[in-house]
């Protein structure tokens, strides 16, 4: 333990990432003559806005629990919020989608209480009833279901499923000695988001034959396949360090988060690709928007939550 | 003491809640002025939108910045007209003459000539959510009194749906805010009006925004 109660493991994983993050920082300073300049541009900006998540992601983590679980509610408020000002939403629901939204403190309170049984029912169940009743008060049958519908998915990929990043910091320490939910938190978003870097590497690299054309003409099978592959191997390296899987299950965890994490992103390519829009939106330069940054962890979150529940709580 | 009121009032509340409970989206910042004089110019929606447009312009400028405003609606009581002039900072104007020889856009020349950033909505009141209504004739002789002062077109999109007329309720959206190059009476002496009001069509044309029926 360090004098802030932040496991040694824990500090060490972050210095890690920053080490990565001043490789990445490098590499771009020695690409610089060797890149256009928009494409450089570009690759300065996504390095600049790792940089900031990075170091707030750092800040909540280490601070105490309480700030960690504020920082997921206050992802889950801005993917929420980005998501309600691209789709298409009706005048009448206003009541409607300020009452979805105050489901997002209480998710997070629910996880503060360490309340499993509210915290996977509150929005698949209660969120799933009551919304659509208060738009039936509204009187309003026209695009009824869309509007039903799309508020729902709404909740369930930004509310409910980002909501398990921070169920894992709430999970009993005495599993995971020494390092606890904080290394499960770890484990989980380092690898979603090397693996959404390493499938555009190898894309990049060797990319020949599209993935899913229709969807997102960018991936590739070549970056599928080579970016889970990388990141099933960084799996099995670190699960034995960062969480309580044994070396077999970290390997199968590695492999669970690359396949989900390019689910998520095609998900969510689909989604803007229905809407019209290439960015969610611009909070993160070089990036786009929130949602463009966690929609792998949309998939891998809850798939990695009960992974590791169903092995190990 | 009323200036530092008005700074803690924006620093503390009113950017919190314009950056971060409803989120801005800005396209173009660039083309803002960095100091007076000058005038904004924005489609109106919702009383949020001069909190906005405000928001855009560093705390540092705060005192320059002036939003024009209907002196018969912001003025009518006393403790309205304080928080109006005093905390918001607004330049009252008059919308109907009461004398003959009045002159309602002599305020915003005096503001101007001291280096003042105008906030202008063209057409006058709020009008229908999400709608450019008729572009009123005000700003257009102001830009002729003052041929050299900039005057920039935006677009603001999405405060309609956060924050529409009549309703107490925020319920939080990101807003689009599109900023054009500025326009001054100098270079459209006889269009100065059609020429701004194409200018925010054509930043409303950049973006797509999703349906609210």
């Amino acid at each position: 333990m360090s004098d802030f109660g932040v496991p040694a493991a824990v500090l060490a994983a972050l210095a890690g990432i920053l080490g990565l993050l001043v490789v990445a920082s490098l590499a771009t300073a020695v690409l610089r003559h060797r890149l256009n300049e928009a494409a450089h541009r570009e690759l300065r900006q996504r390095v600049q806005s790792w940089w900031v998540m990075v170091t707030i992601f750092a800040i909540a983590i280490v601070l105490s629990r309480n700030v960690s679980l504020a920082f997921f509610a206050f992802v889950s408020f801005l993917a929420f919020k980005e998501y309600l000002s691209l789709i298409p939403t009706r005048r009448v629901d206003r009541q409607v989608i300020f009452w979805a939204y105050l489901l997002i403190p209480l998710q997070y309170v629910t996880i503060g209480h360490a309340w499993y049984g509210m915290f996977v029912i509150l929005v698949p169940v209660y969120g799933f009833l009551l919304l659509p009743m208060r738009m039936v008060l509204l009187g309003e049958t026209r695009d009824f279901l869309r509007a039903a519908g799309t508020l729902h998915w709404g909740l369930m990929a930004t509310v409910f499923s980002l909501s398990h990043v921070a169920y894992l910091l709430v999970l009993p320490e005495a599993v995971n000695a020494g390092i606890g939910g904080a290394g499960l938190v770890l484990f989980l978003v380092f690898l979603t988001q090397f693996n959404d870097v390493a499938q555009y590497v190898w894309g990049k690299a060797c990319g020949r034959h599209k993935a899913l054309p229709t969807v997102s003409p960018g991936k590739t099978v070549e970056g599928l396949v080579g970016g889970v592959l990388t990141t099933t191997v960084l799996g099995g390296l670190l699960g034995e360090w960062l969480t309580p899987l044994s070396l077999m299950e970290s390997f199968l965890a590695g492999l669970l988060i690359g396949v989900a994490g390019f689910i998520g992103d095609v998900t969510v390519s689909a989604l803007k690709r229905d809407l019209g829009v290439k960015d969610s939106g611009s909070l993160l330069p070089g990036h786009g928007g929130i949602l463009d940054r966690v929609d792998s962890l949309v998939y891998t979150a809850p798939l990695f939550f009960h992974f590791v529940y169903y092995l190990h709580y | 003491m009323s200036r530092l009121l008005r700074w803690l009032f924006f620093a503390l509340f009113v950017r919190p809640l314009v950056l971060v409970i409803l989120g801005l989206n800005v396209r173009h910042r660039e083309r803002l002025p960095k100091h007076g004089p000058a005038v904004l110019t924005a489609n109106h929606n919702s009383h949020l939108d001069t909190l906005v447009l405000i928001s855009l312009m560093p705390l540092g400028q705060l005192h320059r910045i002036r939003p024009v405003a209907a002196m018969d609606y912001f003025m009518r009581n006393r403790a309205l007209a304080w928080f109006s002039t005093q905390i918001i900072g607004i330049l009252p104007i008059a919308r109907q003459r009461r004398a003959p020889d009045e002159d309602p856009l002599a305020g915003c020349s005096a503001a101007l000539a001291q280096g003042d950033i105008l906030i202008f909505f063209p057409e006058g009141s709020r009008g229908e959510p999400e709608r450019l209504a008729e572009f009123r004739g005000g700003v257009a002789r102001l830009a002729a009194r003052h041929p050299e002062v900039p005057f920039v077109p935006i677009f603001m999109h999405g405060l309609g749906k956060a924050l529409p007329r009549g309703e107490a309720l925020l319920v939080p959206f990101f807003l689009d805010v599109f900023i054009g190059e500025s326009l001054c009476g100098r270079e459209h002496v006889d269009n100065f009006l059609p020429c701004l009001r194409r200018s925010i069509e054509a930043l409303r044309g950049e973006g797509r925004f999703a349906s609210w029926e």
